[in-house]
């Protein structure tokens, strides 16, 4: 099991993580979904003892992360995000070099090098210096070098960031294997199909914070109903949009209705079941208020986002993208 | 799954001291590999000198017997300067495969791993450049004895070794201090440039002191590269004694056993500065 408890850590005058509390059970894929500057990468870190938080506590099992740092290292597979390779290393270079690390003997390191090129199906250019690998190899070979000591928890950053479809689907395929051999796995994403196709639960961090947390079918569900997103106009004003959200606040089986302001104030809401669209159809024709676009689905993990938040995931990554300091987060991410 | 390091035989019998020698040579091994893979660094840091060696030796051929002190041929005298450069230039770069490691995110993967201290990431560098430096050092000594320099035998021998060590091992600390203290290679590159030759022309390498302005004499008699540089100087000459003194500072007469002195603790205090740095980055 995966324990946070109350984790703060800034950066300056930028809270990264605000008392995060996150827990992750046995033998499950646990899923970190946030946009970009959500803080995943910093609880990640906190996890890996390469961080400090400025408070809280951090469990790996029954090790206290912070007290025992070293035992926490050696229960912990992490592929990191921005982890650099050697290139002039050959990638089996790369794998001894870190059974060393992890105090394997060379025996054991060679059948686990030999075992892990079969399994992330390696054996082709392990022995090529890792400068000239593609992106999917440069995880594969990441996967295998925190897989290389057998840890019972894998902690990956983004796994499948960059990489095309088949290497995606490969990465998947291996990250299940791995649970279903009883492995522990808390990956940070910000795709949400990623998410939904791996994890057995999964928790949404938003500016450091945990905003909701458990299965996705589960977050799904409570959302209840039909997702059904209104415009009135191709880009409404803020008045109709505000008479728009009234009503249906008003309105008996509509629940949680937002107004998503990065799509032209479109609201979005849940209705108790379809039929209750006509009714609203009807409803805004009798109070003047046009219809450009009504469209329903099911509810979806953006969904789940979008009525904690007041926004998609992909407008919230737009966001943090004008607003991070990259050279910054570089800079703190330096030893 | 069960971890292979949590609860393995070998974790259980090896000692602490087996595995920082584990890591300690894992981590050196990669240096060298590197540097076998592109010996580039080995060469530059043998062509350097020798070219100094060459050209300055070339430079002063014809000065007049009897100047310097000692009665010594300018290439005596510059061979123990130029070997002391060697040793110092290698040592300054320590550092930057530090660097490069942490802007990478390389080092971040070393210290994600249960390293039994991390400690051994520094002595690994520190390993791999002492060896790097006696190479280049050796090469240099080798050009010396072709052109006539003389070759330093039996105790000589086994002072300049001591002699370098010591140098390298505090020149070295202090470039891994820098490499974790400066917040790129940028700044990095920028000391070592802004250090080595005017380190290098402050000191008795090229030139005696009696030939210096007194306040460069006085510079050039507190620099450190003057006590490793005097006691090789002395070993090319003859068979020195630790109270044989080597040099005629402003401040009074130094002593074999002075630089030594001066130079185990020079390593000993820059080690020892940089030790809260390093705990505070690696721990």
């Amino acid at each position: 099991m995966i324990r946070l408890e109350g984790v703060r850590k800034s950066y300056g005058a930028v809270q990264a993580l605000a008392g995060l509390d996150l827990q992750v059970p046995s033998g499950c894929i646990y899923g970190l979904l946030g946009p970009n500057g959500a803080g995943k990468t910093t609880a990640l870190r906190i996890l890996c003892t390469l961080l400090a938080p400025d408070a809280g506590r951090a469990w790996l099992d029954d090790v206290d992360v912070l007290a025992e740092p070293r035992l926490a290292r050696r229960r912990l597979g992490h592929v990191a995000q921005d982890a650099a390779l050697d290139k002039i290393l050959s990638g089996r270079e790369m794998l001894h070099l870190h059974g060393a690390l992890y105090h394997l003997s060379r025996d054991i390191t060679r059948r686990r090098v030999v075992e892990l090129a079969a399994q992330l199906d390696m054996d082709a250019w392990l022995d090529r210096p890792c400068g000239t690998y593609s992106g999917g190899m440069r995880r594969r070979l990441d996967l295998a070098t925190g897989l290389l000591h057998r840890p019972p928890l894998l902690v990956l950053d983004e796994p499948t960031a960059g990489l095309d479809v088949e290497s995606r689907y490969a990465l998947w395929a291996v990250l299940r294997q791995l649970k279903a051999e009883g492995t522990t796995i808390l990956l940070s994403s910000h795709d949400l199909e990623e998410v939904n196709a791996l994890a057995d639960e999964l928790a949404i961090l938003d500016q450091g914070a945990l905003i909701a947390a458990g299965p996705p079918s589960q977050l799904k569900a409570a959302l209840g109903g039909e997702r059904i997103t209104l415009k009135l106009r191709e880009f409404t004003s803020d008045g109709e949009a505000s008479r728009a959200l009234a009503l249906l606040q008003h309105q008996a089986g509509v629940s949680q209705p937002v107004v998503n302001r990065a799509q032209g104030n479109a609201i979005s809401f849940f209705a108790r079941d379809a039929r209750l669209v006509e009714v609203l159809r009807q409803q805004l024709q009798d109070h003047g208020l046009p219809i450009f676009c009504l469209s329903q689905s099911q509810p979806s993990l953006d969904d789940v986002y979008l009525q904690a938040t007041g926004r998609t995931l992909m407008d919230a990554e737009l966001s943090m993208a004008t607003t991070r300091d990259t050279k910054a987060e570089q800079k703190a991410a330096m030893r | 799954m069960t971890g292979l390091t949590a609860n393995s035989p070998s974790d259980a019998s090896a000692s602490a001291w087996a595995e920082v020698l584990q890591e300690t040579l894992a981590l050196s091994g990669r240096l060298f590999l590197q540097l076998q893979r592109r010996p580039t660094t080995l060469v530059a840091g043998v062509l350097q000198p020798l070219i100094w060696l060459v050209l300055f030796g070339a430079l002063f051929q014809r000065a007049p017997e009897g100047l310097l002190p000692g009665g010594l041929s300018y290439g005596h005298f510059l061979s123990a300067g130029i070997i002391v450069f060697t040793a110092f230039s290698g040592a300054l770069n320590a550092g930057l495969p530090v660097m490069f490691d942490r802007e990478f995110g390389f080092l971040n993967r070393l210290l994600v791993a249960p390293l039994r201290s991390r400690y051994s990431i520094v002595l690994a560098s520190a390993l791999y450049i002492t060896s790097l430096s006696g190479v280049q050092s050796l090469a240099i000594m080798g050009t010396a004895a072709v052109m006539g320099n003389g070759w330093p035998v039996g105790s000589g021998l086994v002072v300049v070794a001591i002699v370098l060590l010591l140098l390298v091992l505090a020149v070295t600390g202090l470039s891994l201090g820098l490499a974790f203290a400066l917040p790129g290679h940028i700044e990095l590159l920028a000391v070592i440039f802004v250090a080595n030759l005017p380190l290098l022309f402050a000191s008795t390498a090229l030139a005696p002191l009696s030939f210096m302005p007194p306040w460069l004499a006085w510079l050039a008699a507190l620099n450190p590269l003057s006590f490793a540089i005097e006691p090789i100087r002395a070993v090319y000459n003859g068979s020195p004694t630790w109270s044989t003194v080597v040099l005629e500072a402003p401040y009074g007469a130094v002593t074999m056993g002075a630089c030594l002195l001066v130079l185990s603790g020079l390593a000993g205090l820059l080690f020892l500065s940089i030790r809260p740095l390093l705990r505070r980055k690696l721990g």
